[in-house]
């Protein structure tokens, strides 16, 4: 790919006291990529994707995003102050697997609560791009309604617009999907897949398979706190390099995970 | 028996106004004192949870002393304990003061339990949109925390209501010294004394019943 990246990363590494999950993780992500992330649970994916908008700090690397450069060596002098942090956020949308809207206000109030408080847009006009958002992804009539009175695809829907009304650069979802009933997976996958298709940058942990191989352009595989694959999904998903990477789709594909999952001698009643 | 309630009411009709008057002193004390004990127990319950090692300290230490302590050793202190370090307070003054601080370490016990009630993705969803610490406690987290904490926080409400009658022990002319003065001359302690309870008692009942609204008000989002 030509050009500057929109998001460049060298050798990010994190560690939890002793446990490293990060090992130096080194990626560039261009304008308008659809960058799906796959790997076992542990393979520090997760992490990874906190990293970036530093809800984890990491403890080594460096990251250059939208004019940020910063450092997280220690005692490296980038570190982010807190101001920067907010402002890095405030232009990288995270979704997460819980949803998280804040009960004690409504879909609307969700939507409106940061472009007001943080980027200090006009409430009437935050208001309007609110609900046209809204009115997008089917949703206008629920405006005034509490979190707790919406499905959970509803719920999360209107939290990847609450994240979309920040206009960010860059979205991260962060197994948005995981936490949802079976028969409404598929509402949240193609809002994303419409995303996807208007040029929107994103980087998402997923375990939809079918999704990574349809709507994203490049795929990696994160094992052991390192990208072990990454390529098109052509490539990765089908041809898959390591045995490792051919051993997870296996288990993943496998739609009865139940009787798939091998029996280990002794386990038997 | 008509005769015997009128004889009793002339009896009791001249207390009428400074019971009104005693009541009015205990509801305005009560409110002064819930005031500065949110605000002492906001203050510990942030400072319980604060980066600085000296603000935890300090709140914890708070804590342990008031909840440790009987409240009326903690109204002598500042009563008649500070003027030997040259703070003198009037009854009023100090009254408020102790109850206050009194109340604080509950609530702020209350306010902790409160804070660590709200789940983690709620702090999260407001980092991840940019918000700083102040905006996320005061739009997200604190109204989280207040309907929470609204059936504990009302009964420290009702407590401190019922606290005021400590400071007749300071010369404060609350409900409870005034009736103590009248009984003094009528000798005529049970009516008295029962009249005095129904009065805490529609206080502390009109506490519940809008703490009943408030509730109700804030289960609108589940």
């Amino acid at each position: 790919m030509d050009g500057e990246p929109l998001i460049r990363i060298r050798d990010l590494r994190k560690s939890f006291g002793a446990h490293e999950v990060l090992k130096g993780v080194s990626l560039d992500v261009h304008a308008g990529e659809v960058v799906s992330i796959i790997g076992a649970s542990g393979s520090g994916k997760s992490t990874f994707l906190r990293c970036i908008n530093v809800l984890e700090k990491p403890t080594g690397g460096t990251m250059d995003f939208g004019g940020f450069h910063f450092d997280y060596e220690q005692g490296a002098r980038l570190q982010p102050s807190a101001a920067q942090l907010c402002e890095l956020r405030a232009r990288i949308g995270m979704v997460f697997q819980s949803y998280n809207l804040w009960p004690h206000m409504t879909v609307l109030e969700n939507v409106v609560e940061a472009p007001i408080r943080v980027k200090g847009e006009k409430p009437a006009e935050a208001r309007n791009k609110a609900e046209a958002l809204l009115a997008r992804i089917g949703l206008a009539e629920k405006r005034h309604a509490y979190p707790s009175k919406l499905s959970g695809g509803q719920q999360q829907r209107v939290a990847i617009v609450r994240a979309l009304a920040m206009q960010p650069r860059l979205m991260l979802f962060d197994e948005v999907t995981s936490a949802l009933d079976p028969e409404l997976v598929g509402e949240v996958l193609s809002l994303m897949a419409s995303l996807a298709a208007e040029g929107m940058t994103m980087l998402l942990v997923t375990h939809e398979i079918g999704f990574a191989r349809e709507v994203s352009n490049r795929v990696i595989f994160f094992d052991q706190g390192v990208i072990a694959e990454d390529g098109h999904p052509r490539e990765v998903l089908r041809q898959p390099k390591s045995e490792r990477l051919q051993q997870f789709l296996h288990r993943v594909l496998h739609e009865d995970a139940y009787h798939a999952a091998p029996l280990t001698e002794g386990a038997a009643p | 028996m008509i005769e015997k309630i009128a004889i009793w009411w002339e009896g009791f009709a001249p207390y009428v106004p400074g019971f009104l008057h005693a009541s009015w002193l205990v509801l305005v004390l009560s409110l002064l004192a819930i005031l500065v004990s949110w605000g002492c127990g906001l203050l510990a319950a942030l400072g319980k949870v604060s980066r600085f090692a000296v603000l935890r300290k300090a709140s914890e230490f708070y804590i342990w002393f008031i909840r440790g302590t009987p409240t009326l050793i903690q109204i002598f202190i500042i009563y008649f304990g500070l003027p030997q370090l040259g703070l003198r307070l009037s009854p009023f003054v100090a009254g408020v003061v102790a109850l206050g601080f009194n109340g604080g370490a509950y609530v702020a016990e209350i306010v902790r339990a409160g804070l660590s009630a709200i789940p983690k993705g709620q702090t999260e969803s407001a980092q991840a949109l940019g918000m700083g610490r102040w905006q996320m406690m005061t739009r997200i987290i604190l109204p989280q925390v207040f309907r929470v904490i609204l059936p504990p926080v009302t009964n420290e409400a009702i407590t401190m209501v019922k606290n005021t009658s400590l400071l007749s022990t300071i010369t404060v002319v609350e409900l409870t010294l005034y009736s103590q003065t009248i009984i003094a001359t009528t000798f005529r302690p049970f009516e008295f004394y029962i009249a005095t309870a129904l009065i805490y008692l529609v206080m502390t009942s009109l506490i519940s019943q809008a703490a009943g609204r408030a509730e109700r008000y804030y289960a609108r989002s589940l």
